[in-house]
């Protein structure tokens, strides 16, 4: 373990350096040695060291504080030692301010050095020992590219992998951006079929004889410029999947052609009157409210019972706030190593605001967020600055109040809303509430609300 | 097989005594199947050597020293000194050594029981150098601090973790110094 950390003496005088430098190999520690801050800085540019011991005192311009302020800025996790002849109380409160991890007066008993030094090593390791826990961690919250630890969204890919190797249709409901492809492929991926094609189609895309042609394919000549026999992507996806995004926004036509798809397994191509016979599965996706549309007769009904054999509804990234550092760190592993900028982390500052936003645009406004952010970054953290675009353009926090609506309703209404996200978890959602236990059972009670 | 030339230092320093020299050069010899003399070296110590404020001699300094007056004196070098010794940033060492190097020393001052204002122990004192030439001469072999609490290659930073440990090396630091003896 010892060898993989390495040390960087900084003294002025040869003899102090070197002697440092040779008893701390003695110990199996890889040390170099700096004859000034200044060599020092560079060094702690090109060579990420674990322990820096560096003389208060030296001359050439930058003494030990300055240097340990450099250092700390360049290389926030290391652990810095400040060295002097004789303490006085005034540098040692402004070492220890400025980040300094000991301070100590030479000559100093080998024991005290030793004990310091394996101290500071045996943190390190649980440090490296910890970031590897939290990223196998990271990916036991993840399942087939959905990151998650909202209770709700685990109960959501418990069911997706339950429901895998069925045929039968789901229908995922859900605001733009939470992830709804995501969940498709999950199901298609988990299940027996995961070797059979996926196939995507936005129906909200394409117009109406466009998307009829797109899904269900043509014949030579069936219409001006249909040159050659096309497959639609039923067929492509015989075997497998059909994800059809935006469910809602078909028109009836086509409402009554997927209805005999989903009933018969067979369609005709467009100028064809050969059947197709297919095998596939359906996976749906909305935004809008289909049983409204139903209700208002936009929507077929035998249709929308077809489709809506397993429903699964995707909370908006604001009901599961506590994903936020979850996804945010994996966009941040993985955009900052496409984008080839090394950003290793957001400071505290800035997950404040990525966790106090609203989110319309759900994960893949996070993702975006996170992207311009990075892209925009001067600095090896992301900082507050880096989000100020999050809080600018209105779409931040800001509070409207509802018109005519008391208190008590919008107090009930507050309950619920973080009832349905803890899952219906009472402890959960009293701490995220900021009251008792049993202050919330007191209100439960008081407002009827079901658990 | 390597050759070891224990070196007794002398020259405004008071020498060890001949007693004790044998008993590291028997050690020497048993752990590291070395050939081991002991040699009569007259170092001449810089005057900067000597910390009068300290009362200490600087452990670089006598090493630097012990270097130039034994050159073409063995493959390794190991001076031992009554001294007291020190590096600038610690109080004292027991002694210190060229990692995989040459030359190394030994101070005799801190092993004795003298220093610790009791009665002289002529076995403990041969014990305890017995374990620090082990030591140093395992930097010279290229080993670092162990682990294994009986190892003489254990770090003490004081008499009673030095008193603990043994005077012959685990298993795996002998492999080890095999491998670079050859």
């Amino acid at each position: 373990m010892k060898m993989n950390w390495q040390i960087l003496v900084v003294d002025d005088e040869e003899i102090m350096c070197e002697s440092m430098a040779a008893w701390l190999r003695e110990d199996g520690y890889a040390v170099d040695t700096a004859s000034s801050g200044r060599e020092a800085i560079e060094m702690a540019r090109r060579q990420d060291y674990a322990i820096y011991f560096v003389d208060l005192k030296m001359p050439g311009g930058i003494d030990g504080i300055e240097t340990l302020m450099e250092v700390r800025r360049i290389r926030p996790e290391a652990a810095i030692i400040i060295i002097t002849a004789y303490a006085t109380v005034d540098t040692a409160i402004s070492a220890m301010k400025e980040g300094a991890q000991e301070y100590i007066v030479k000559p100093c008993n080998p024991e005290e050095i030793s004990l310091l030094v394996s101290r500071i090593i045996k943190v390190k390791n649980l440090q490296r020992e910890n970031a590897i826990l939290r990223k196998k961690l990271a990916k036991q919250y993840q399942f087939h590219d959905i990151i998650s630890k909202n209770a709700r969204m685990q109960e959501i890919l418990t069911l997706c992998q339950e429901v895998a190797s069925l045929r039968s249709t789901v229908m995922i409901r859900g605001e733009s951006g939470t992830g709804k492809e995501l969940v498709a492929r999950a199901v298609h991926f988990s299940g027996d079929r995961a070797q059979k094609p996926f196939v995507a189609v936005s129906c909200a895309a394409l117009a109406e004889t466009l998307l009829e042609s797109e899904l269900f394919g043509y014949e030579k000549g069936a219409f001006t410029g249909a040159a050659e026999r096309k497959k639609g992507k039923f067929e492509l996806a015989d075997g497998g999947t059909i994800f059809l995004d935006e469910i809602g926004d078909i028109s009836p036509k086509l409402q009554a052609d997927l209805l005999r798809v989903r009933h018969e397994r067979s369609f005709d191509r467009l100028g064809g009157s050969e059947e197709v016979k297919v095998d596939v599965r359906v996976i749906a996706a909305t935004h809008k409210d289909l049983r409204a549309a139903v209700e208002d007769g936009h929507f077929r009904e035998d249709l929308f019972y077809r489709l809506n054999v397993i429903e699964v509804q995707l909370p908006p990234l604001r009901e599961r706030r506590e994903d936020i550092p979850l996804l945010a760190g994996h966009f941040l592993d993985r955009i900052s190593r496409e984008v080839g900028k090394e950003v290793a982390a957001i400071s505290d500052g800035a997950m404040r605001i990525l966790l106090d936003h609203d989110w319309p645009g759900n994960v893949r406004e996070l993702e975006n967020a996170m992207e311009r952010a990075i892209v925009a970054s001067k600095e090896g953290v992301l900082g507050e600055e880096d989000f100020r675009f999050l809080q600018g353009n209105g779409s931040g926090r800001q509070f409207r109040a509802p018109a005519a609506m008391t208190l008590a309703e919008m107090e009930k209404l507050m309950i619920e809303a973080t009832l349905r996200r803890t899952g219906g978890n009472i402890k959960e959602a009293a701490a995220s509430l900021g009251i008792d236990r049993s202050t919330l059972y007191e209100k439960l009670k008081k407002f009827g609300i079901e658990r | 097989m390597t050759e070891i030339a224990l070196a007794r230092l002398a020259g405004g320093m008071e020498p060890p005594a001949a007693g004790v020299m044998e008993e590291m050069r028997q050690a020497l010899e048993d752990v590291f199947a070395a050939r081991v003399r002991v040699a009569e070296v007259r170092v001449r110590v810089p005057e900067a050597s000597l910390d009068g404020a300290r009362g200490q001699y600087s452990a670089p300094l006598v090493l630097k020293a012990l270097l130039e007056g034994t050159a073409g004196m063995g493959e390794k070098v190991l001076g031992v000194t009554s001294e007291d010794l020190f590096i600038p940033m610690l109080s004292f060492v027991y002694g210190q050594a060229q990692l995989g190097g040459r030359g190394g020393v030994v101070s005799l001052a801190r092993l004795k029981q003298e220093y610790y204002g009791l009665p002289g122990d002529g076995e403990l004192l041969a014990a305890r150098a017995r374990k620090e030439a082990v030591h140093e001469a395992g930097h010279l072999f290229g080993l670092v601090h162990c682990e294994q609490p009986e190892c003489a290659m254990r770090l003490s930073t004081n008499i009673r973790q030095l008193d603990l440990k043994g005077d012959a090396l685990c298993l795996g630091c002998a492999a080890l110094a095999m491998e670079h003896g050859r």
